[in-house]
């Protein structure tokens, strides 16, 4: 076969001549065996020092908000859980919250406390991956492995819940797909006292590690000041010392009447971002355990025909039933016509959705305030004036989710 | 509505006379010439200091199409607001907001691929998550969703 014709190239870097004359511009990515996450990184190169930096996301860009709005409210349920993978129950919440509040539908106690839960359960799957992988970025073979055997019981286990381990779709408009098993909640606590004693390890083999420091510690710095200019959020802000979180600031769900710290770092660099993402996972796993208490009887979704389907006995019997299921999901859950902004405190920051109804079963417009999207516009702050192999622990400190970044 | 967002409508009364509480959210509609005012008052006199999100929703018919709408979270006094300005499809320019916030630069780009919306100040609009040579604007209204421009020719007898 003859090779095909010379393919354009999809992008064009904010740079092609170097500053010096004995620099060079190399360009890494978009998929580069030692980072994880499509990019394309055009570095201007002094020896192995980066002078310059211009970050290319999009590789994974797959119309997601176009697709959305040909949808009902309630199809777009399985792709905000392709938004941020790693944590896609805190997408689910998220986008049913501001459909929910749009619609005036309140949900029932028993949802509000396992939605808080199952948010903070994949905050901690989020950061266990986010965690293991850039460990194993830098030879720490043992703690991934650790890391990521915890983050796997935690995906069978949500698998035992919603009959998938990465996108569960397990949000409805106005309650949750269905109860939890029985036993659930006993095999929760087992892999609660696990995470202890695995997370002690790898604090055990990291914090005070050498080399681990010497890779981390003053690499990839962030000041306070520049975070916010550039609209971080989440642990990235928080790492540069600034307690900002939403579950404090304006608590949503049941976290106002939950006890928890709000970590943070002292400068911004890659060590802080490790740091705060291990000690959020404890604050997590206390969260857990009070809501476990706490967690109250009765139904997980509210009694509202406008957004929950009918049980299937009733479809199958009466002609109202059927009808209203039919409606339901012909012509979706009828949101009033109005504009709404929700945010939530996400594995990687605010996690926004702005949805536009003009009233009727399909959004006009959804559009997500990706927390990756905002970090990567900054991240060449925490490129330039390092080294290059430092892009590989600070790029995978930043946590960009593709499915988020380029939706 | 809390004291700040109070402060914020009294103070915006003239260049926003239609501003509301929406949903805890204070919504001030301003016209395009206003908004680098109205944003910059924003910063520095009421503490608005995270550019959060910036979008646009195509109105198509209507004779200003595009509405160009902003997020504001203020980490001081934890609340929130957005401004929304309306272009026509002739000229849909507004002034960038690169001076105020950084943070501006990139999502800008991403509005001005998916709307076409100019942002006038920032010098990089450069396709972001779009590709070069891409032509049209895909939420816009009128761009057909099975519209494709693929970068690889589709092999021969293949789909």
């Amino acid at each position: 076969m003859n090779a095909p014709d010379r393919i354009a190239n999809p992008v064009r870097p904010a740079f092609d001549t170097t500053l010096r004359e004995d620099s060079v511009i190399v360009s890494i990515g978009p998929s580069h065996p030692a980072t994880h996450g499509t990019i394309q990184i055009f570095t201007e190169l002094d020896g192995e020092k980066v002078v310059r930096a211009d970050l290319h996301c999009g590789y994974l860009h797959r119309g997601f908000e176009k697709e959305c709005e040909d949808h009902t409210w309630h199809n777009l349920i399985p792709y905000v859980d392709r938004l941020n993978y790693c944590s896609a129950l805190i997408n689910d919440f998220a986008y049913c919250d501001a459909v929910e509040q749009m619609m005036g539908v309140a949900i029932t106690p028993r949802c509000k406390y396992l939605r808080t839960l199952l948010a903070e359960y994949s905050r901690l799957a989020d950061h266990l991956t986010c965690v293991a992988a850039s460990l194993m970025e830098l030879g720490a073979m043992t703690a991934f492995l650790y890391l990521v055997m915890l983050r796997d019981w935690i995906y069978e286990h949500l698998a035992d819940l919603t009959g998938a381990r990465v996108t569960y779709t397990y949000g409805r408009i106005g309650g949750l797909a269905r109860d939890l098993p029985d036993g659930w909640l006993a095999r929760l606590d087992e892999i609660l006292v696990k995470y202890e004693e695995f997370i002690g390890r790898v604090h055990g083999l990291m914090d005070r590690n050498r080399i681990f420091i010497e890779r981390t510690r003053d690499v990839g710095v962030i000041t306070a000041a520049d975070a916010i200019d550039w609209g971080y959020s989440g642990p990235m802000l928080r790492s540069t010392g600034v307690a900002r979180d939403l579950r404090k600031d304006t608590p949503y769900l049941a976290y106002a009447e939950l006890d928890f710290e709000v970590p943070v770092g002292i400068k911004g660099d890659n060590y802080d971002r490790y740091y705060v993402r291990m000690r959020e996972m404890d604050e997590s796993v206390h969260m857990i355990r009070q809501l476990m208490a706490m967690l109250p009887d009765g139904p997980v979704s509210v009694d509202d025909r406008r957004c929950t389907l009918p049980e299937k006995r009733l479809v199958y019997t009466e002609i109202e039933s059927l009808i209203n299921h039919f409606k339901l999901i012909m012509e979706g859950p009828q949101v009033p016509a109005g504009e709404i902004y929700v945010a939530h405190e996400s594995a990687n920051g605010e996690l926004g959705f702005y949805l536009v109804s003009t009233g009727g079963g399909t959004p006009w417009k959804v559009h997500v305030r990706a927390p990756s999207f905002v970090h990567m516009g900054g991240a060449h702050k925490m490129l330039e004036g390092y080294q290059l192999a430092d892009i590989i622990p600070t790029f995978g400190s930043i946590n960009m989710i593709g499915g988020e970044c380029d939706r | 509505m809390s004291d700040v967002l109070a402060r914020v409508q009294a103070e915006m009364a003239a260049a926003a006379p239609d501003a509301a509480l929406s949903h805890g959210v204070l919504v001030l509609p301003v016209a395009p010439a206003q908004l680098l005012e109205v944003v910059k008052r924003l910063k520095t006199g009421f503490g608005f200091d995270l550019f959060l999100d910036v979008t646009a929703v195509d109105w198509p018919g209507a004779p200003l199409r595009f509405e160009v709408v902003y997020h504001f979270y203020s980490t001081r006094d934890f609340v929130r607001v957005r401004v929304k300005t309306r272009v026509a499809e002739q000229d849909p320019t507004v002034d960038s907001l690169v001076p105020l916030y950084n943070s501006a630069r990139f999502m800008e780009r991403e509005c001005h691929d998916m709307y076409g919306i100019v942002f006038r100040g920032n010098a990089d609009l450069r396709p972001i998550l779009l590709y070069e040579g891409f032509v049209g604007h895909p939420l816009r209204k009128d761009y057909p969703k099975r519209k494709e421009q693929p970068l690889v020719p589709y092999r021969e007898g293949g789909s």
